[in-house]
């Protein structure tokens, strides 16, 4: 018996209209089905998708929570290093030097070398790519996500600090309730555009055999020969979450500017 | 006499630039219970930053403070407690501008009073009713006109049950037609007896409710007497020009 090709399959599985097209147009219909539905190969695409948002989902609560705690080393250091003594000064002076350098190394470097150090280095023994992939990635987007806060925090008026301070709270519980709230609202659409571009950014996994979407359509295109198709596909999919997230991102814009008033 | 002083300020020194602008030169002053003390002066005299230091807004280089009978500038001190009992309104109002008025009034006793919230926002209601702002509870701030911001910031400091209220020229950023509602608040707090230090350009309100007045040039206290001999018996010759100037 001979192992079926898309070929061989395609008159009987293709309808009666199709096969009646002008050559050009049935062919166009014959390589989607070559690329798309022989052998489920859409399926790959599905799970390449599923572990593009898996990634830049995890990724994403990794740069936050690190951004976070980053931009607070850096606003506290700048504000209040005078005014401190003691072993607080020593912790925060390193932590503050930690911040810098993983700032300026993250910043500095692409993000295709650091997965690869990652990967095959640091990881070398692990081959756990989802797990390497979402610490690069989070690691990676969280010294941006650290700069974009620590503006936001440097935005909000000294006056909210000398309120909340005036008012009996610390340090800590003002930024909590007073800073952080506001400076979050500020930078919300500066965030939400990091993470389109972390969500584009996931592509690279591929250098480590992540098969995410991009990845998908590399195989699926060296299978069939058919590149043009899978990679426009990819393109194609890539655009419509960016599209509808940058819509929701427009939305919320609005909803807050508006909530000012 | 300075036994008995809620506030006690003794040679407070606080320097810029490494003593390059000495904001502060020397400054002693006793705040008593139920004292209204008005703290007058030219700009870059060095009566905001007087006032800051009284909470540790501003960190003195040298003299000391006592509130309560505790030295509130040594490093020790824990003095998130003692601003607890000081209450502070600013010239431009710092509501929290992502709350409610109930909300940015009631923050405050719930977390660091440890009352209830429904107990806290009772309070607020109360003392908003008295400063004539019992409907805009649920505004947000960016809602309210400067004088009104500046009514809510005083009674939001007051949902502290603060021992003392530190004006730092409440007035100075409103429209002239709204200083008036908020002098009339703080006459009102006056009358009830509350202990007040405040710095302003308001002449008459410092003849009027002050029960002394401190006049400061340069980082020291020039003149400190009743508002009575300041305003109509100036005894240095630089309290002489100022008045001439603002009156």
């Amino acid at each position: 018996m001979n192992k079926p090709t898309p070929a061989s399959l395609w008159p009987e599985i293709a309808p009666e209209w199709m096969l009646n097209l002008p050559d050009g147009l049935e062919d166009f219909f014959y390589k989607l089905y070559k690329c798309f539905i022989f052998d489920d190969r859409y399926m790959m695409f599905v799970k390449g998708l599923g572990n593009t948002l898996l990634l830049t989902a995890l990724a994403l609560l990794i740069g936050i929570v690190l951004g976070v705690i980053v931009a607070l080393v850096r606003v506290s250091w700048d504000k209040n290093s005078a005014e401190m003594h003691g072993p607080g000064k020593i912790i925060l002076w390193i932590a503050n030097l930690v911040s810098k350098l993983y700032l300026t190394v993250i910043r500095g470097t692409p993000v295709v070398v650091q997965i690869m150090i990652m990967f095959f280095v640091i990881f070398a023994s692990s081959r756990n790519k989802i797990m390497v992939g979402c610490l690069t990635f989070g690691i990676n987007s969280g010294a941006y996500v650290a700069e974009i806060i620590r503006s936001g925090i440097m935005s909000i008026d000294n006056g909210q600090m000398e309120a909340g301070r005036s008012l009996g709270f610390g340090y800590i519980s003002t930024m909590r309730y007073v800073i952080l709230p506001q400076a979050f609202k500020n930078v919300l659409p500066a965030l939400c555009n990091e993470f389109i571009v972390l969500f584009k950014e996931t592509a690279v996994v591929g250098y480590i055999g992540l098969s995410d979407l991009t990845y998908a359509a590399n195989t699926v295109g060296g299978v069939t020969y058919e590149y043009l198709y899978t990679l426009v596909a990819a393109a194609i999919i890539y655009l419509i979450f960016v599209v509808g997230l940058s819509y929701l991102v427009g939305k919320l814009e609005r909803r807050l500017r508006s909530s000012e008033r | 006499m300075s036994g008995n002083a809620l506030i006690q300020v003794k040679d407070l020194q606080k320097w810029f630039k490494g003593g390059e602008i000495r904001a502060l030169d020397g400054v002693s002053a006793d705040i008593h219970q139920g004292e209204v003390v008005v703290v007058i002066g030219p700009s870059g005299s060095g009566k905001s930053t007087f006032l800051r230091c009284l909470n540790l807004l501003e960190r003195p280089t040298g003299g000391t403070i006592t509130f309560d009978g505790a030295d509130i500038t040594d490093s020790k001190c824990n003095i998130n407690v003692h601003r607890q009992k000081m209450g502070m309104v600013f010239q431009h109002f710092n509501l929290f501008p992502h709350m409610t008025i109930l909300k940015n009034m009631t923050l405050a006793p719930v977390k660091l009073l440890g009352k209830s919230q429904e107990e806290a926002e009772k309070k607020a209601r109360e003392l908003l009713d008295r400063v004539g702002l019992g409907d805009r509870a649920d505004a947000y701030p960016n809602q309210l006109s400067g004088g009104q911001k500046q009514r809510i910031a005083i009674v939001r400091a007051l949902c502290m049950e603060p021992e003392v209220m530190l004006f730092d020229e409440p007035t100075s950023a409103l429209d002239p037609e709204m200083v008036g509602e908020v002098l009339e608040v703080m006459k009102q707090l006056a009358r009830d007896g509350m202990t007040m230090v405040v710095v302003t350009h308001e002449m008459g309100f410092a003849r009027e409710v002050g029960s002394r007045v401190i006049f400061m040039d340069s980082g020291k206290i020039i003149e400190e007497n009743t508002p009575g001999e300041i305003f109509d018996h100036p005894q240095s010759e630089r309290l002489q020009s100022f008045l001439a100037k603002v009156l």
